[in-house]
Parts: structure tokens; C-alpha cells; sequence
């Protein structure tokens, strides 16, 4: 199902991509709109698929100093008619792994995995990722500071007050 | 012991310090504290334009700049200018670049003021006039502007507080803080009596790039027979959101300007150059900047004014600059009373109308240049505060 998007449904899409918890009033007030336009619309990127699902953003340091993230690179073995496709739906089964891309570059795939801990991870990527028979080398690489993720300054170092980007569009 | 007061200039010691600093020193000393007081753009300078403040920086590039500013500077305001508003200026003779608005506010009274002239000040409005014309030994007038003329200053304001003393009309539009703004046929009308009462022109418009609607915003200096009359007054603060870096510019008559610039030879010397050359690139590459950050405010202003008419805060829709100033007479409060019982009770900064001349009693100005979570927080906060004021929790 293909959506035609006008101005107002890209507007409308940022804002939610800032804060999804917006009612539709809000929402149609800041965008000069009726809200059951806004509510409509709303609706037809959510039967699209265009909005996935919604979920809050967590700073997962502070309720647990030792969970850990890493970015896996995978060289992989293509399988002969499914290419890559075969190899990533397989590894997107275990439940530790958050994100599976196909890369350009020197690997071809980035795994983001989540752990309890950076060891957990560790022995994550030896007995499940390595073992896999189409990947032939795993680096692993792990995250020390999540300094921004999802367009929120989560650290700062204390050298930059959190003050708000302009952004290109 | 010296007695310092032996030494103080009278006039200056006479003169009031700025209302709107108050709350934000108290805010400060509080936690958890939302302010929405300060009228400062909570985005940062666009990457590239620091950037180029870095390089140059890096490049050693620290000296002084000529008095009147780099001379490619004042070419791209005048472009800048040319390009936005319609109007033209010679960059040689016509247009000088200074440390923020504020001092070329300070140097076009300074420049233009004899003591007994008589000065228009519309109220309410930021706060600096009526001191700087004071400094000068001139009288300053307030022109009270009225919600029901959506506080435009109009001809007839004007005709009832012109005699043959008044020199200058000052013309703070759009307007911190009621965030009105003038529209060409406004203008129109306020030159026709202008130039028939031979009056001269501040026309300081350091918010024209946050103006609202289908119309951009409009300088009187392009109004025919204004240009040669008027001192107009931007800057780069609130446009490119680079408060810090304190600079500004004058565009007007090469006599005036000339004078303008001995003021600011003796005072300033130059403006910064680091500054000036972020200008620059503010300037040539900064159009898209401008528009996001416009339409940000656009949104929070829509948001704001609607959640303060629901609630009961009867709010002027304001077409410019990033502030929406309710009326909070309904709650019986003065506006002083109701900004420190909101700060105390629920942690919120706001500033009081009075701030702004004795005629914004009954007001409070809240600045929206704050980020979307915040301006949501701020409105549930408000809503409680006020809700316990009907039932006299707060009184």
C-alpha cells in the first residue's frame, strides 16, 4: 500500500517522531489543521506500516549500570538463491539481537545485540553468532557512551549544555 | 568610607534596572524549575555558523575589524536585506554592523537626541527605550497599545502624542512582548503621519524573521518616503538564534550613519570579528536555518495561545517574535503576585506585564523559545496553579 504525503502529513510525521505521545487536538492546533484530519492520517500510517509501533525512549544506564550494547560485523556466506536474506532472518530470531542491516563497506552484516552484561554479549556472539555455518568472521564492538541515540542527547560530557539543533530538511 | 553617590551621574542613577532579569535570578535558585522567561532561542547557532566561528579562530583570525564592520559583511546585509525586505542600502556609507541590537539602539538615540526632544515609545515593549531616551535628557512619550487594536500602534496614537518637540518614533514591531506586528497597510498609514509631522524613525525589528502567516514580514523603510527617515535596526540573535555573540547593525541615511559611527569608534571600536565573520556565513548559507526555526515556534505558538484560551487566560493570537502574553486578570491576581506564585508553587517562570511599562499590569509575558516537552510540562503546571487558585488553595 503505497500513501501519497503532502507537507502536512511530512510536519505531522516529525512531530510524532519528536514525541509521539501527542494527542491529535495538540497536534492539529500546532499543525493549523482539523483534528479529525490529523486523527485520519494518523490512522493511515498506522494501517501502512509507515508508523511501525510506538515506544518510550530509555536511558537503559540508569537502571542498570552493567546491560551493554554492541554493533557485531558479520562476513557472511550469501546462500545460493536467498542471498543475505536466509542468513539475516535467521539471526533476527534470537531474542538478544535489537537490529540486523546489510551493510556497503568490508562486512556485510551489523548486528546490534543487547546483554545483561558485556560478557553475556561476548558469549552470545561466540556459541550463537559464530557457530552459525554461513558466518565466516564476527567482530565485535561494544558501545562505552551512548552520547546521542534517537536524536536525544543522552551525554553530554559536560562540555555542551543540551540545547537544541537545527536541523537540515 | 567614600560616598559614591558623590560620584554617580545623576541620570543614571535615576534610571530603573530591567524587570525581566528579576524572576529569572529567582528561577535559578530554584530546582526543577521551567523558564519560560528569558527571550532567548532555545536551538543552538546552526552548526555551520559556529563552525566558521571556529575557523576562524583557528586561522588566527583575532584582530580588529574596521569601525563600521567588515566591509563583505555589510555587503551581505545589504543584499540580506535587498533580498528580504526590498530595501537597498550603500554597504560604504549606509550601513554600520554593532555589538547587538542594543547598541544600535543606544547609538541611534545617543546620535538623534537633543535634551527636551520628545520621543514616541509604543508600550508595552522591550525595555530599553525609555532609559536610553532618558540618558539623552529627552522626554520619552509612552504609547500605550491596546489588545483591541491587537497592540498595533496606529495613526491615531500617534496624532494624540505628537507635538512640536517630539523628534523620533520608536518602532519595536514585531513586538516583544505582545507579538504584534505591523502589516504594510499599518505602516502605510503610520508614515503618512509621520512624514507629514516631520517625525524621524527607530524602527527596530530584531524579530522580523520570526514573523507568522502567509505575509513576511514588512520593513516601514520601504514604505515610499520613509527610507530617508528611518534608522533601521536588526540583528542576528533571534533570527539565527546566536544571542552570545552580540551583533547587530544599523542601516540608514550615510549622515547619520557617519555620526553613528564616531559614537561607536569611541565606545566599541569594532564589533567582535570572530562574530562578524560567523555572520557572514549566517547570512549567505543560513536561509533554511531561519525557516525550520520559524516553523518550530510557528507550532509552539499555535499550542501555546490555544492552551491558554482553554484555560481561561484570555490570549491574544500574536503574529511575530516567540512570545504569547495572556491577560491573567481573571484570577484577581497583580502580575508580579501571580509570577511569584506560579514560580513557587509550581516551579514555573514567567515574566510580569508590567515589566514592559506600567500598562502590561494584568499580563504576563511567556517566552515559547523552549523545547516542545517543556512547553507541555509548562502547560499542566499552569493548569494545576490555576485550578487551585478557583478553589482557593492559592490566594
Amino acid at each position: 500500500m503505497t500513501v501519497q504525503l503532502d507537507t502536512l502529513d511530512h510536519r505531522l510525521l516529525r512531530l510524532l517522531d519528536e514525541d509521539a505521545s501527542m494527542s491529535a487536538a495538540d497536534l492539529a492546533i500546532m499543525l493549523n489543521s482539523e483534528e479529525a484530519h490529523v486523527a485520519s492520517r494518523i490512522q493511515v500510517f498506522e494501517e501502512s506500516g509507515i508508523i511501525k509501533r510506538y515506544q518510550a525512549v530509555i536511558d537503559w544506564e540508569q537502571v542498570d549500570q552493567n546491560k551493554s550494547t554492541a554493533l557485531i560485523q558479520l562476513g557472511v556466506t550469501p546462500a545460493p538463491d536467498q542471498g543475505f536474506d536466509k542468513v539475516a532472518e535467521r539471526i533476527m530470531e534470537f531474542p538478544e539481537v535489537q537490529g540486523v542491516y546489510l551493510m556497503s563497506g568490508s562486512y556485510d552484516l551489523t548486528v546490534i545485540v543487547e546483554g545483561a552484561s558485556m560478557r553475556d554479549i561476548a558469549l552470545f556472539v561466540s556459541r550463537r553468532l559464530s557457530t552459525l555455518d554461513s558466518v565466516l568472521s564476527t567482530t565485535t564492538n561494544f558501545i562505552l557512551t551512548r552520547y546521542k541515540d534517537n536524536n536525544i542527547v543522552f551525554h553530554t560530557g559536560g562540555v555542551r549544555e543540551d540545547r537544541r539543533n537545527v536541523f537540515d530538511d | 568610607m567614600i560616598n559614591y553617590d558623590n560620584y554617580l551621574n545623576t541620570e543614571i542613577k535615576a534610571v530603573k534596572p530591567s524587570g525581566i532579569r528579576r524572576f529569572f535570578e529567582i528561577a535559578n535558585e530554584l530546582d526543577n524549575v521551567i523558564s519560560l522567561s528569558i527571550g532567548e532561542p532555545d536551538f543552538a547557532t546552526p552548526y555551520h555558523i559556529r563552525e566558521e566561528g571556529i575557523t576562524t579562530l583557528e586561522k588566527g583570525k583575532t584582530w580588529y575589524s574596521p569601525n563600521r564592520g567588515f566591509m563583505e559583511l555589510r555587503e551581505e546585509i545589504s543584499k540580506w536585506l535587498e533580498r528580504k525586505y526590498h530595501v537597498s542600502y550603500d554597504p560604504a556609507t549606509e550601513v554600520i554592523v554593532t555589538v547587538g541590537g542594543s547598541e544600535a539602539i543606544d547609538l541611534t538615540c545617543r546620535t538623534l537626541l537633543n535634551p527636551g526632544d520628545e520621543v514616541l515609545i509604543p508600550v508595552p515593549s522591550f525595555v530599553c527605550y525609555t532609559p536610553l531616551a532618558e540618558l539623552c535628557n529627552a522626554k520619552p512619550v509612552q504609547i500605550v497599545t491596546k489588545e483591541e487594536d491587537e497592540f498595533r500602534l496606529t495613526p491615531e496614537a500617534i496624532e494624540a502624542a505628537v507635538n512640536e518637540r517630539t523628534k523620533l518614533l520608536v518602532l519595536p514591531f514585531p513586538n516583544n512582548p505582545t507579538g504584534a506586528v505591523l502589516r504594510r497597510e499599518h505602516l502605510e498609514a503610520i508614515a503618512e503621519v509621520v512624514i507629514k509631522h516631520d517625525l524621524f524613525v527607530l524602527s527596530d525589528e530584531l524579530y522580523s524573521e520570526l514573523t507568522y502567516g502567509d505575509e513576511p514580514h514588512v520593513t516601514i523603510a520601504s514604505i515610499p518616503g520613509m527610507q530617508e527617515r528611518t534608522i533601521l535596526i536588526n540583528g542576528f540573535s533571534k533570527a539565527y538564534a546566536m544571542t552570545g555573540w552580540r551583533l547587530g547593525f544599523a542601516t540608514g541615511p550615510a549622515p547619520i550613519i557617519a555620526q553613528m559611527t564616531k559614537m561607536h569608534q569611541y565606545g566599541i571600536m569594532s564589533a567582535p570579528s570572530m562574530s562578524q565573520y560567523a555572520a557572514i556565513e549566517a547570512l549567505k548559507n543560513g536561509d533554511k536555518d531561519i525557516q525550520y526555526m520559524r516553523e518550530e515556534y510557528d507550532m509552539r505558538r499555535r499550542l501555546l495561545v490555544s492552551a491558554f484560551n482553554r484555560m481561561g487566560l484570555h490570549t491574544f493570537e500574536p503574529e511575530g517574535a516567540f512570545y504569547v502574553f495572556p491577560s491573567i486578570t481573571s484570577t484577581g491576581m497583580t502580575s508580579e503576585e501571580f509570577c511569584e506564585k506560579l514560580l513557587y508553587d509550581q516551579r514555573i517562570a514567567v515574566v510580569p506585564g508590567n515589566a514592559f511599562g506600567d500598562c502590561g499590569e494584568g499580563f504576563v509575558r511567556v517566552a515559547y523559545s523552549t523545547s516542545l516537552q517543556n512547553i507541555k510540562e509548562a502547560v499542566k503546571r499552569i493548569e494545576i496553579f490555576l485550578e487551585k487558585i478557583k478553589n482557593k488553595e492559592i490566594e
